[in-house]
């Protein structure tokens, strides 16, 4: 019987009201939680909202968010056959499900038209 | 969600915030105009730059004797006869200028006794290429080009934004269309100058070394905007991309440094080295180039003696311990984390997709056929011909990105601001449509990736890449002609999309290219049509007519005949 990570997902628009999703997802020795994320897009919901550019580098340090209450690179973090949860920055603003405004304010797009 | 388009107005408009586009905004800048800089993912931390390991390839001659002449050579060599010289020698001869200058804006360029130092790499005559660190240059030179632009307030840069098509009034290009990943709005930026700097495509093949914002962007805006590409045919893969066992944290890349200094064994199944075979002998040395190498990989696993993951063995058995140790200490470490002693292992390597030698056409100004739309770094075809020496895309990108940058301060000087260009159709795709059936986009894109590894890789033949051009023109016919999710800020269901229809674009043009040479040279190897023939010491350019793929052939240069 092949071992699965089981990713509990949070979900949602407004930090007060979302929902989480529970992904059974194959699991392969040697891989990461951005790798467990991805497979959910593919296989099963594309909707999923992740911010990464690298994918295994750890150079583009996009994709930070919290396993199981802690901030982590989700391109680092490994993925274990047990129960994760997976959540989104806590201390950042949310855009959507596990992305949030990361980006300092010099070099975000000003929303305000003038 | 927002229908009701932000309209933005400036001089200069640079898409992408790698090196060539970060550099273009700062010269931009410091010759007056405005610039918004734009990237689809942050500022300077998305596409190549960031992922680049160490080598950028300058005569700077500090260390020992070398002139821009020799570098310029070798990039002839390796581009197999078909550099466009031109672009080959702005790269070379203007590369020490701006080596330079990043080491005042403060990079740090490795010394030895006080002079900047410079390691071998294969392909060039003696020792030419710069670095910070081993494994980290791509992120030092991001992150000096990113502070530097903190000193202009000329520019504003603006991350989460994806550019969908550039706008053109009265054939020339004004501006663009993005959409604001942040927010889901559309929004409608208007320019003097354009500077597209979105890198290469590598995201078109399954193993790839680059960001996943990497699919070729800047061809797709290009050519729908009447931009000529050319080279197409030529994507560069690099042999020695990690394959196993599968490790955290670590760029695929990651082995080309450890190569420039230990060397290493490239081995097969019976373990005994095989590049002999191929014409390169190594003998403990790091000397093949990138297409050889490659080519080698893949003929030993059709032979049946590949690794057991379909690749080769890469070893440093034979180094001693407290060699690798002194070489790559902390780096050692976090391999050890992941299961990997290198004094008692081989690891399994093969090729991945890493640059693309085709692009934009340009002329030495970077300025493309439509006036407005200039062009900086990888997304600049010609540059490096058939294939692309180690350290060069850097260097190109630095010098090409500067290059582009004067070109359009000059343009937006002389030019008004332009009439409001007609921007509803592209407005009226970002609409979208509900669609009952819609089709997983993720899985599309892998299955785009899987058709052009498997077809349009390395290795090529006439039923293979028109098996890929019907498989390609299926996933088209799924796609459909608009997005068909809602438009909600970060719907990855709508960046896929956009994605795909590049990306698929793309991918016909360089199938299309590849099928249409029937000869092999450089990175582009057809098994049905084996050596490099005479005839084909030509360009392929392609356009856009009415939706469709169009190529056209010009003679290269005649200095370089092909050998």
């Amino acid at each position: 019987m092949s071992e699965t990570a089981t990713l509990k997902v949070w979900r949602g628009r407004d930090k007060v009201d979302g929902r989480y999703e529970t992904h059974e997802v194959p699991f392969e020795p040697g891989q990461s939680v951005l790798d467990g994320l991805r497979w959910i897009r593919v296989h099963k919901d594309p909707t999923l909202a992740i911010r990464y550019s690298c994918i295994n580098a750890n150079a583009c340090k996009e994709c930070m968010m919290e396993l199981d209450g802690k901030t982590v690179y989700a391109c680092t973090a490994r993925l274990e056959p047990r129960a994760m949860t997976i959540e989104p920055l806590s201390n950042k603003k949310l855009v959507r499900d596990l992305v949030t405004e990361i980006a300092p304010p010099a070099e975000r797009f000003a929303i305000k038209d003038k | 969600m927002s229908t009701e388009p932000m309209r933005v107005e400036t001089d200069v408009l640079v898409i992408g915030s790698g090196a060539a586009g970060m550099y273009a905004a700062i010269e931009v800048a410091r010759a007056g105009p405005r610039v918004l800089l734009v990237d689809r993912s942050l500022i300077g931390r998305g596409g190549a730059t960031v992922m680049a390991q160490m080598t950028v390839a300058v005569a700077l001659g500090d260390e020992a004797p070398d002139h821009w002449s020799h570098h310029y050579q070798d990039t002839l060599t390796a581009g197999r006869g078909l550099c466009n010289e031109a672009l080959a020698r702005l790269l070379t001869e203007h590369g020490p200028d701006c080596i330079r200058e990043m080491e005042d804006w403060g990079v740090g360029w490795a010394r030895k006794d006080g002079k900047i130092t410079s390691a071998f790499a294969p392909g060039h005559d003696r020792p030419r290429c710069v670095y910070v660190d081993f494994l980290n240059t791509g992120p030092a030179v991001s992150k000096t080009l990113r502070s530097a632009l903190y000193r202009f307030k000329e520019v504003c840069r603006a991350g989460d934004l994806c550019v969908v098509d550039l706008l053109k009034s009265d054939g020339e290009v004004t501006g663009a269309v993005a959409w604001h990943m942040g927010s889901g709005a559309p929004v409608v930026i208007s320019a003097k100058a354009t500077i597209v700097a979105t890198g290469g495509l590598t995201r078109l093949y399954r193993r790839n070394s680059a960001s996943a914002n990497m699919g070729g962007d800047g061809y797709a805006l290009s050519l729908r905007a009447g931009a000529p590409l050319i080279d197409m045919e030529f994507v560069q893969f690099f042999p020695i991309g990690h394959l196993a066992p599968r490790l955290i944290g670590m760029d695929p890349i990651m082995w080309d440094p450890f190569r420039y200094k230990l060397g290493g064994k490239l081995l097969n199944n019976r373990g005994e080295e095989f590049t002999q075979a191929y014409g390169v002998p190594e003998d403990g040395k790091y000397v093949i180039t990138r297409d050889v190498g490659t080519y080698a990989i893949l003929k030993e696993v059709e032979a049946g003696r590949g690794s057991p993951h379909g690749g080769a063995f890469l070893s440093f058995q034979h180094v001693p311990e407290a060699k690798l140790r002194e070489a790559f200490g902390p780096v050692i470490d976090r391999l050890a984390a992941n299961g990997i002693d290198l004094t008692k292992m081989p690891i399994e390597v093969a090729p991945i997709a890493h640059y693309h030698m085709g692009g934009v056409q340009a002329d030495v100004r970077m300025e493309t056929e439509v006036p407005g739309l200039i062009v900086a770094g990888e997304a600049v075809g010609g540059a490096n011909g058939a294939n692309r020496l180690s350290g060069n895309a850097i260097t190109e990108a630095l010098v090409f990105g500067r290059q582009a940058g004067r070109t359009a301060a000059e343009r937006a000087k002389i030019m008004q601001a332009p009439s409001p260009a007609d921007a509803r159709a592209t407005l009226d795709l970002l609409r979208g449509e509900v669609r009952r059936d819609a089709p997983n986009t993720a899985e599309m894109i892998q299955s785009l990736q899987a058709i052009m590894a498997d077809d349009v890789g390395p290795l090529r033949n006439e039923a293979g890449l028109k098996r890929a051009l019907t498989r390609i023109g299926e996933l088209d016919a799924m796609l459909g002609e608009r997005p068909f999710d809602k438009g909600e800020p970060f719907d990855l269901t709508r960046l896929d999309w956009l994605d795909l229809r590049t990306m698929l674009c793309v991918a016909r043009a360089v199938t299309q290219a590849a099928l249409n040479r029937t000869e092999s040279r450089g990175a582009h190897q057809r098994e049905d049509f084996p050596g490099m023939l005479p005839e084909w010491h030509v360009n392929q350019t392609i356009r856009l007519n009415d939706g469709r793929i169009d190529i056209s052939q010009t003679k290269a240069a005649v200095e370089m005949a092909a050998q």
